[in-house]
């Protein structure tokens, strides 16, 4: 009765060979590396990148260990961390306009574990060093944003339409139209239907005055939120690019955030900087008509922005353009005065509205805002000469060389669509990783020398027996996890040693069910048997009531919760096989053959 | 080798007044200390900034105080953290202060005074994120329990699952008194060995659940009380190791893994402490109470007999 049909013992068999072979990248550790990728997405890394990776390390005389390709990117390995940073600066000034050179770390197992894509865990920002940050995205202020434009497009698509009407105005999330007659009212409500699908029309009397309020619709600000979201995920990818970092992690968290991991990197401030920089760009017509008030108060439907030598000047709160219109901007210089300036080229949509704004403005003057961090600074308000096609716009003001670059970059990074806030930042230096790599391995050794220690003492051979399954649930918990590329945490690492903790609880059972069961004068081949078939109910009931915790702590767990809840998960179920099947293997191999059993090794 | 050669059942059912009594009183005592004391919520839920620092060498507290001071954070706690060369700082939440620049500011204030110094540590977490792990560690308790009663009712009975989780929500609230009493940091990865104690704690009934349950079934005869003490007596080798087992490990995370995991482990030791004794001697006398009989089981062995019949 205690026998496995030999496909059973194969698969066992297989499962834990599988196991091996996913868990041995682990042990061959990572050498550091440098990673070069492509900075747009329409660039691709190929053998003549690799030519030129290979090239650049020999002129500087640097001999890598190994330079592949690998996926869209060139990955160079070296021997030491001085030999990588020599090789980073070299690339870097080799190949750093249109590509992103990052420190990085490689495994160095051989190739045909990496071809098995057998890969080392994936060490979360607590044990391989790093910045997490989770950024709010304001929505209001993009709410506000869009309504503003809205604002401007009524008013410009009634003025083409040739509807009098006396003004337009905010009222919470709604737009409130005034009009002198019944008459226009109608013809400006059909206007509005056409073209602003995205809001609600009401009819209303107010006084003499006749309104349409145009309330925006839920599902259109959920959509104007969402694409703000997305927006500023795109832009921080890109400047993420700049910094140029290594597997960096940005993604969308619940509605209105989003995490930025970047591993490996140290200067946080700089990080910060960039990251938090919300620069964005608006051109505005100045308004030369009217004067600012006499204790700097802006008259209706303008507002007053200073320029860099703090001279205020009155602009036009209408958008002609804005940042997310442009193309590539490059620093230059002004080829009439030579002074530093920045090239913009725009898009489509953008040329053409820049260029109807400086056909119908000629000898006016137009002003190019920069807002960072929700304050506005005129970069250059020049006089427009002539009308300006072909999207190609040169902004020139005060500034230095190292400014035009600066302001080149943000805008080229693109323009943020709503501002952003830190509201957590968890930086872990590279030492403190490496000490807790070394915490957590040593707490789970010396834990598990323990219970071995014990178990074999107290229930000999059926104690080498379940040792032997913890031993195989640890390689398959291990195996998963560097399969799954799992980020594996310090939390984690406590929860891989909890599971072991606790999986020996099912081969105790068994244990202790067996010996009853000898108490009770069965044969040993029987007790056996029994033993295992009776605490197999058990076993199964408290794996499942212990899977329920896990899920419901990574379904609402958040950061260090959730890389403990999924170690207890995948632990239940590597406990579960190894300490039913694999132990009972083990009990069949070592005992199921003797026909006359007369006693068993249990204590 | 073994430890319990138990001849005859140990009649835990008869002290069930005054081990529930015990537990009442323990129970009473960490609700004192949770209203009167609080718990000290470490960064994760009250928001704020925690930044670890080491030096090259001994660093004067007093005087890492008095740069933070002149830096414009008076109000930075400043302790050691582990060693002498470990300082940890701790700042509130401030009105109208970028949290996220605050830790820069901190790094060139102290760089300025001690070149050694290097950063270990940064946390930053924000009013509006604390709340919102509050408010998913709340969630998460109770989804795991209302989960651990449902299971427990379909696997077994109602009383069942019903005994089970006032036994087990027993253990958490001790835990939490605990934290309250000695004011150990409350962080989340402290929530997560609370919430996983609850699993385990679960386990640990289900496994006398089983027996009571498989005893009902053999033990045709036998009253309740006397059913329920068999089943603890047998499987109580079983808790003593398994718990002695998983307690081997958690002492090894506890001395061995360092500030982040000692307070995780401390409140797995609590817990696994009080889940031996109220699976046992909590949950069962609450399940007698509950009125267990051999009829909540038996029940649907005959409406399966009487499917059968034509």
């Amino acid at each position: 009765m205690n026998r496995y049909p030999l496909w059973k013992y194969l698969l066992i068999l297989a499962v834990l060979l599988a196991g091996l072979i996913y868990t041995l990248p682990n042990f061959f550790g990572e050498s550091p590396a440098v990673q070069i990728l492509p900075l747009r997405s329409s660039m691709k890394a190929d053998a003549a990148l690799l030519n030129r990776v290979d090239d650049t390390l020999k002129a500087a005389s640097i001999s890598p260990d190994i330079v592949e390709l690998d996926g869209n990117s060139v990955k160079a390995r070296f021997n030491d961390t001085d030999t990588q940073l020599k090789a980073k600066d070299a690339l870097k000034a080799a190949l750093g306009e249109d590509y992103v050179v990052a420190l990085n770390l490689q495994s160095r197992s051989p190739s045909w574990l990496t071809s098995l894509h057998a890969l080392p865990m994936y060490l979360g920002l607590d044990l391989r060093g790093g910045v997490h940050f989770l950024m709010q995205v304001d929505m209001k202020a993009a709410l506000d944003k869009s309504l503003e434009a809205a604002m401007g497009d009524m008013r410009s698509s009634m003025r083409d339409a040739n509807i009098p009407y006396s003004g337009i105005s905010r009222d919470g999330n709604a737009l409130q139209i005034k009009f002198r007659d019944a008459a226009s009212r109608t013809r400006g409500e059909e206007l509005l239907k056409q073209h602003f699908s995205d809001y609600l029309l009401a009819e209303k009397e107010d006084g003499p005055d006749f309104l349409i309020r145009a309330q925006l619709k839920p599902e259109a600000e959920n959509r104007i939120g969402e694409s703000a979201v997305q927006q500023n995920l795109l832009t921080l990818r890109n400047r993420v690019n700049e910094l140029g970092v290594a597997e960096p992690v940005i993604q969308q968290q619940g509605k209105d955030r989003v995490v930025v991991q970047l591993p490996g990197v140290q200067d946080t401030a700089r990080a910060k900087d960039i990251l938090g920089r919300t620069a964005t760009l608006e051109v505005r017509l100045v308004d030369e008509e009217h004067q600012p008030g006499p204790n700097g108060s802006a008259p209706f439907g303008t507002e007053l922005f200073k320029d860099r030598d703090g001279n205020a000047l009155l602009v036009k709160k209408q958008v002609i353009l804005t940042g997310e219109r442009i193309n590539d901007a490059q620093p230059g210089f002004d080829n009439r005065t030579n002074e530093p300036a920045v090239h913009i080229n725009l898009d489509a949509v953008g040329a053409r509205k820049f260029k109807e704004a400086t056909r119908e403005n000629v000898g006016k003057r137009m002003a190019i805002i920069l807002f960072e961090k929700g304050r506005g600074e005129i970069v250059t308000a020049p006089v427009i000469r002539e009308e300006i096609g072909g999207g190609r716009v040169q902004i020139s003001g005060k500034m230095t060389t190292d400014e035009a670059q600066d302001t080149a970059l943000l805008l080229r990074a693109g323009a943020l669509a709503a501002p952003m806030d830190i509201v957590e930042e968890r930086t872990v230096g590279p030492s403190l990783g490496a000490d807790n790599i070394a915490r957590g391995f040593n707490s789970t050794k010396i834990g598990f020398i323990l219970i071995a220690v014990f178990m074999v003492a107290y229930y000999m051979m059926f104690g080498v027996i379940s040792v032997l399954a913890l031993a195989a649930n640890l390689l398959l918990l291990v195996a998963l996890l560097s399969m799954l590329q799992a980020t594996l945490t310090l939390p984690g690492m406590a929860g891989i040693a909890l599971t072991l903790g606790m999986a020996i609880d099912s081969n105790v059972l068994i244990n202790e069910r067996i010996r009853e069961e000898l108490r009770n004068g069965i044969t040993p081949q029987a007790a056996i048997n029994a033993g295992y078939e009776h605490a197999f109910a058990t076993i199964l009931d408290s794996n499942l009531t212990n899977l329920i915790v896990g899920i419901a702590l990574f379904l609402f767990g958040s950061g260090p919760i959730k890389g403990f809840a999924v170690v207890l998960c995948l632990g239940i179920l590597t406990s579960m096989f190894s300490s039913v099947l694999v132990s009972r293997a083990l009990v069949n191999l070592i005992y199921g053959r003797r026909a006359r059993l007369s006693s068993i090794s249990i204590g | 080798m073994e430890f319990f050669k138990i001849k005859h059942d140990i009649p835990f059912m008869s002290y069930g007044r005054y081990t529930t009594a015990i537990s009442l009183v323990t129970f009473l005592f960490a609700v004192f200390f949770l209203a009167t004391r609080g718990l000290n919520f470490g960064v994760d839920f009250t928001g704020g900034t925690v930044i670890e620092v080491h030096y090259g060498q001994s660093v004067d507290l007093a005087k890492v105080r008095e740069q933070l001071k002149n830096a414009g954070l008076p109000e930075a706690m400043v302790q050691n953290f582990g060693s002498s060369r470990d300082v940890l700082i701790q700042i509130p939440l401030k009105e109208n202060k970028a949290g996220a620049k605050l830790s820069d500011q901190v790094m060139t204030a102290l760089h300025s005074q001690d070149a050694s110094v290097e950063m270990r540590r940064v946390e930053f977490v924000g009013p509006q994120v604390g709340r919102d792990l509050v408010d998913n560690g709340a969630m998460a308790l109770l989804l795991v329990s209302l989960g651990i009663v449902g299971y427990l009712w379909v696997r077994f009975e109602w009383k069942f699952g019903l005994s089970a989780i006032i036994a087990n929500l027993h253990d958490v609230v001790i835990i939490l008194g605990f934290f309250a009493f000695f004011q150990w940091e409350f962080s989340l990865s402290v929530l997560a060995a609370v919430l996983a104690v609850l699993g385990y704690s679960v386990n640990e009934s289900v496994v006398v659940f089983d027996r009571i349950r498989e005893n009902f079934r053999k033990m045709r005869k036998t009253e309740p009380a006397e059913i329920i003490d068999n089943a603890i007596t047998r499987t109580m080798s079983r808790t003593i190791i398994t718990h002695g087992s998983t307690q081997m490990m958690v002492f090894a995370m506890l001395f061995l893994g360092g500030e982040t995991l000692h307070y995780f482990a401390m409140a797995l030791t609590i817990g696994i402490m009080f889940s031996i004794y109220s699976s046992v001697l909590v949950a069962s006398p609450i399940l007698l109470w509950l009125g267990v009989s051999r009829e909540d089981f038996i029940k649907p062995e005959k409406a399966e007999a009487e499917e059968v019949l034509p």
